[in-house]
């Protein structure tokens, strides 16, 4: 495709009078903005940009030959589990029978709908080792947030007012982020030099602090691939302060079917259904991030629930009938008052049910025994990884590591050829970066995630241009350090687009 | 290789502080700079606003990664570096030369808890 041409913006491609379309010879142009008021009618056209349809065709062809997602290629983004969304999903979600309904019609019309939403609460549940799930928020910062508010909305209930939240040093960034947004206090726990969390500080911490502490929010394994060997000591210990333990879900993946959060005295969790439960992930999301608790929390899960039940009739012809179905628990403008359930929704009626019904269609697929393999065959491909590539790559934390691996930059740096570099240079044989630069616990981190779903060969090749790119940096570092070279655009200005953005399309001269 | 001056005090979060009299210049080391990469932004405290030991007084943003700038000392900040608000990237030209604070100390033997140059040295080593 020509690049040069219809690489450009559209907006680039726009001339003057140039349409797409026509609109009737009568059409009356007074009738669209005749409703409206005076203040809110427009004083001058919008800026559109003028394109004939075979341009507009052939720009968004072009942006999309463009684009690189898990269908093109390994896509190993630590810390993302960016694993591959099987094709069922996208036909199970797309039937009409689920596409086509409305969110507020009545439950009698709906109640296969009812049944997976219910049934998808339920095996999460099950999966995480905790009591009830809620599907409603969005995301996974959103389930974060949804998950504290639970926890202080528990407090508060006691009559305990608790402000403090532990986050271990290493924790995802959104961790402190959903901390601050819930108007909690954060204070950061230290790691042991093998990056596991330090018991010893966590202990003085609790000490002066343990009657403050809200919760403690982890990830396990953690950020940097490693599984915490002491988390029962760790939520027994926050338990006795009178804390709650929260889990981050980002990290499911290396554990599904193989441990559960529960049973490691977790509290309250959520899960990111784009992750582990291989629905759309970026670009192509939206995003779900389940909210569940442990039994004794569930009044503080916020609403729409499903729930089933059961009615039983005396039937004049048929006698006693007993009738199961599902219905949906809005919570009622008392229950807000009420202390015991206070969050009522928290996302728009039931969250992202077509994310729901891929992440179900993909539980199903799996089923209960196959499930099992997730957690352990990601872990085998991420030392399989570490292990074969630490020759070039620096190591910082030797052992096993779970279901990803970090690397410390290359172990030779004596060219100077940096981790942004590797990561660029990937592009030229056609993967996608690694996450980079994080955690922050090194200076180099290279961060690779690469799933279950990937063959061995897959890995092998991806494994062969590691190498080639370290030994590329020994002999040739100016090729790396000036890569990509066979992508559309080539290294681009970091510097300059952190510090002068330009956000939008129209150049200065107009 | 990063460089390092002699006769400053050094934080282990990689601030540093040169003493005049009874006011500090507190910045990051050049070492620091290296390890952030480019930097594209770097938040300050204001003028009279009081900074303690071991607590954040601002932020420096670069292409990598957001950090936390930990205060050496306490006291109260006199003046700051207004060059960094235009230009972050003086920070990676020269990190001594270009301070971030200028801080009335509260607390002079503060100082005694940080490092020379030789033990900053060994700590960066680690």
């Amino acid at each position: 495709m020509n690049r040069t041409l219809y690489g450009n913006l559209i907006f680039e491609l726009s001339k003057k009078g140039r349409k797409g379309y026509s609109l009737p010879q009568d059409y009356d142009r007074t009738h669209t903005t005749a409703e409206l008021p005076e203040a809110l009618r427009r004083k001058e056209a919008a800026r559109l940009p003028e394109c004939d349809e075979l341009t507009v065709v052939r720009h968004y062809t072009n942006l999309s030959h463009n684009n690189f997602g898990v269908n093109d290629g390994f896509y190993p983004l630590g810390s993302c589990t960016m694993k591959y969304n099987p094709v069922i999903n996208e036909e199970i979600a797309g039937m009409k029978a689920f596409a086509g309904l409305h969110p507020l019609q009545p439950a009698v019309t709906c109640q296969g709908a009812l049944e997976v939403y219910y049934n998808l609460q339920e095996s999460l549940a099950e999966l995480a080792g905790l009591s009830e799930f809620t599907l409603n928020p969005c995301a996974g910062a959103h389930g974060e947030l949804t998950g504290l508010m639970v926890i202080r909305a528990y407090h508060e209930s006691q009559g305990d007012i608790r402000t403090k939240v532990l986050i271990p040093d290493s924790a995802h960034g959104t961790n402190p982020a959903s901390a601050a947004v819930c108007g909690l206090e954060v204070v950061e726990v230290k790691s042991l030099a093998d990056g596991t969390v330090d018991v010893d500080h966590l202990r003085q911490l609790l000490s002066e602090m343990g009657s403050e502490v809200a919760a403690m929010m982890m990830t396990n394994p953690n950020t940097l691939g490693i599984f915490e060997p002491r988390v029962l000591e760790i939520t027994e210990m926050v338990h006795k302060a009178g804390g709650l333990m929260y889990y981050d879900g980002a990290n499911l993946n290396a554990l599904l079917g193989e441990c559960r959060p529960g049973d490691m005295g977790f509290d309250v969790m959520h899960i990111n259904l784009h992750k582990t439960f291989s629905t759309p992930h970026g670009g192509g999301g939206p995003g779900s991030g389940p909210v569940g608790v442990r039994k004794g929390l569930e009044q503080f899960l916020p609403t729409p629930r499903v729930k089933k039940v059961v009615v039983n009739y005396d039937l004049p012809e048929d006698g006693p009938t007993e009738w199961e179905g599902f219905i949906v628990d809005w919570g009622t403008a008392s229950d807000i008052n009420n202390s015991n359930k206070p969050l009522g929704s928290v996302g728009n009626f039931f969250g992202n049910f077509g994310v729901m019904l891929k992440a179900y269609t993909y539980i199903l697929s799996l089923g209960s025994e196959n499930i099992k393999h997730v957690g352990p065959l990601a872990t085998l491909n991420a030392n399989y990884i570490k292990e074969r590539l630490r020759d070039s790559y620096l190591l910082p934390i030797s052992g096993l590591c779970k279901h990803e691996v970090v690397f410390d930059g290359l172990v030779d740096k004596s060219s100077g050829v940096t981790t942004m570099d590797v990561a660029k240079r990937l592009l030229d044989y056609g993967y996608h970066a690694p996450t980079i630069y994080f955690p922050l616990l090194f200076h180099e981190s290279l961060m690779i995630e690469p799933t279950e779903n990937e063959s061995k060969e897959t890995i092998d090749a991806f494994i062969d241009v590691m190498h080639k790119i370290a030994k590329e940096a020994k002999t040739d570092p100016e090729l790396v350090k000036t890569a990509p070279h066979n992508t559309p655009i080539g290294r681009v200005d970091d510097v300059l687009a952190a510090k002068n953005p330009i956000t939008t399309y129209w150049k200065s001269k107009e | 290789m990063a460089k390092f001056e002699e006769g400053l005090r050094y934080s282990e979060s990689h601030e540093y502080i040169r003493v005049e009299g009874e006011y500090g210049y507190i910045g990051i080391s050049d070492y620091a700079q290296h390890a952030l990469g480019n930097v594209v932004y770097v938040d300050m405290p204001e003028v009279d606003d009081e900074v303690t030991a071991g607590e954040e007084f601002g932020a420096v943003e670069s292409v990598k990664a957001a950090s936390d700038l930990i205060s050496p000392v306490s006291g109260t900040v006199v003046e700051v570096n207004e060059a960094l608000e235009d230009q972050p990237e003086l920070l990676n030209e020269d990190a001594f030369a270009n301070w971030i604070i200028k801080v009335q100390l509260s607390d002079p033997s503060e100082l005694d808890a940080l490092m020379d140059v030789e033990a900053y040295k060994e700590h960066c080593k680690e």
